[in-house]
């Protein structure tokens, strides 16, 4: 029993490993690797996003925001202060920990719609403020960010960039399954079932849902930092209200409550409107459809609808 | 009583109006089925976009404005009849996570089909700017107020008055009770939706000569309208007229004195405070989770 939920529970992360390890042999050019590495960015921040919405069952709107302020904390810091690219990053976490600790008190007593539009102002808030404060951020324009670069050396080539992000994906997906598997994952899970029967069994809901929060936050944060470093270039459509969007429906169509399901999700919503031109033509209207269908007729999302069709078929 | 404060109390209300409106769009839908129709701001695009389409086909303008609001009403009801209904049993997050896809995929929708720029519709009589004691209203403000007044009075009697209104706020207090007398209460739903896009549609006309049309323009005052209907208390429909006004004015003079740049943030602050200290909002009913 116990041998085989590790088994079940570090196969998957090996499965992921190997993939991304081979992964750069078929990636023909440039074009392709760009894909990759906003997969993975993207992949990162689903798999925090889902730790929220699945395992703890409380829906945030606004994650662009935390996505956001991880991006322009580090091209603000390393950029206008002089910060050296790696101490901006940990200030930045450590800012969006903080804001998310500080908001998620009074959010997270709110339920469902309630919650769901706080964290929807949040995000807005955060938008319209990186718009306003041009001597910041450059406002609208954008801002330029330099290359990340630690102890002289510099990350500058695709490959480079793919390793940090294959490796921070591995690492994020193993923690997120590790806290799943701990005690605060039953705790969540006890919240998602019923918050006033965990709160009768004696769990301090508020305490867990908090700590997911601010966890998800941070590596919203995480993703938003290798984003600014990667792309060079920062824009506030970042912290919009549709890049939150993107992010949830990325979570709903992989599965909610299944870590890779979130991996999955967020590749092919990043991959899809690179190759078909359709598909990013047509974003909006794509991207609403597939909330709309997933959630009618797959509302557990792609990956555990096809484990349980797998385990349904007759062998 | 400055006339600056006037003229800042006066372009509150008049907003504070459209937002009621949008406001009682989301608490009929709330009341009857306990859905946050996240796709509420959407009715209101339709509405102000609907009408400039349409009248760009060369029908009269009132004509095109039932037209836009019939429209609206359609896709209301296509709303609740394809995707609510068939996900009737689901979780809050399942319902929220449809109507922002509804939300999104209308306002895509409207972008192609349409198109993605700005919009005016001419005023309703004139652009003569009447002057009330140093400050200013346009007469578009006036058929704002008149016609949220008059929409507010409309409800007030359907609902009070009207057998089909009883049966809408019967099936919102206890939906089993309400079957039990003989309500039809998935026509109610069907109504509810139809009521709350007509809503939207009419602040979305309404506003259209004031604050150009976009096919983005759904996201922001669907907020606020949402914003109003919290601060009343969600599910109220004095709440929602009280909290639309609130908002609107505080808006305005947040606007006025502090800073119009980060006029769309004072929203958010209110729903926000709102939220934290006051979860009932002004109007509302306490409530406790059934377990």
């Amino acid at each position: 029993m116990k041998r085989s939920t590790v088994a079940s529970r570090y196969g998957g992360v090996f499965v992921l490993a190997a993939i991304i390890a081979i992964l750069p042999l078929f990636l023909a050019n440039s074009f392709y690797f760009d894909v990759a590495i906003n997969s993975g960015i993207a992949a990162i921040v689903c798999v925090g996003l889902n730790l929220l919405i699945g395992y703890a069952g409380q829906i945030s709107l606004g994650h662009a925001g935390f996505f956001a302020l991880g991006a322009y904390s580090s091209a603000i810091l390393t950029d206008n202060y002089g910060w050296p690219p790696v101490a901006s990053l940990i200030m930045g976490l450590l800012a969006v920990a903080t804001l998310a600790f500080l908001i998620a008190r009074p959010i997270l007593r709110l339920r469902g719609h309630y919650l769901a539009m706080a964290t929807l102002g949040m995000g807005i808030i955060i938008s319209i403020v990186l718009n306003q404060e041009v001597n910041l951020t450059g406002g609208p324009d954008g801002m330029p960010v330099s290359a990340f670069s630690a102890l002289g050396w510099e990350a500058n080539s695709d490959l480079t960039w793919y390793w940090i992000v294959g490796g921070s994906l591995i690492t994020t997906v193993w923690l997120a399954l590790n806290l799943i598997d701990s005690a605060v994952g039953r705790a969540l899970r006890a919240v998602h079932g019923s918050e006033v029967a965990a709160q009768v069994a004696g769990i301090d809901t508020t305490r867990y849902k908090i700590l997911i929060f601010v966890v998800s936050g941070i590596m919203a944060a995480y993703a938003g930092s290798l984003f600014a470093h990667y792309t060079g270039f920062l824009t506030p459509s970042e912290a919009g209200f549709f890049r939150s969007i993107e992010f949830v429906t990325m979570v709903v169509l992989g599965g909610m409550a299944s870590v890779f399901g979130s991996v999955i999700g967020a590749v092919i919503l990043t991959a899809l409107p690179q190759f078909l031109t359709v598909f990013h033509d047509y974003e909006h209207v794509m991207f609403g459809l597939i909330m709309m269908l997933t959630m009618i007729f797959m509302p557990k999302g792609l990956l555990p609808s096809l484990r349980n069709w797998i385990n349904k078929r007759p062998l | 009583m400055s006339s600056e404060f006037l003229q800042f109390l006066i372009s509150g209300i008049t907003v504070g109006a459209i937002y009621a409106l949008v406001g009682l769009g989301f608490s009929i839908i709330y009341n009857a089925s306990h859905v946050i129709n996240f796709a509420q701001g959407e009715f209101v695009m339709l509405g102000g976009m609907g009408t400039v389409f349409i009248a760009s086909a060369g029908v009269p303008l009132p004509v095109a404005m039932a037209g836009a609001v019939l429209l609206a009403v359609l896709i209301g009801i296509g709303l609740q009849k394809l995707a609510i209904e068939r996900a009737r049993d689901a979780s809050v997050v399942t319902i929220i996570i449809i109507t922002i896809g509804a939300s999104i995929f209308l306002r895509g929708l409207a972008g192609i089909i349409w198109d993605r720029d700005f919009h005016s519709l001419p005023a309703f009589s004139g652009e003569q700017p009447i002057h009330v004691a140093g400050a200013v209203i346009v007469p578009q403000g006036l058929w704002i107020l008149g016609v949220t007044m008059a929409v507010a009075v409309a409800l007030f009697v359907f609902f009070n008055r009207t057998m089909i209104g009883k049966a809408m706020l019967g099936t919102a207090h206890n939906p089993l009770a309400a079957k039990l007398v003989g309500i039809n209460t998935s026509n109610i739903l069907i109504l509810s939706f139809a009521l709350a896009a007509a809503l939207g549609a009419i602040g979305g006309i309404l506003i259209a000569p004031m604050a150009p049309t976009h096919y983005q323009v759904g996201v922001m005052l669907g907020l606020k309208g949402f914003s109003a209907a919290i601060v009343g208390g969600l599910g109220s429909g004095p709440g929602a007229m009280v909290g639309g006004l609130l908002v609107g004015v505080t808006e305005a003079m947040a606007a006025g004195y502090i800073s119009s740049n980060y006029k769309d943030v004072v929203a958010f602050v209110l729903i926000l405070l709102v939220l934290f200290f006051m979860p009932a909002g002004l109007f509302g009913k306490r409530s406790s989770e059934r377990v």
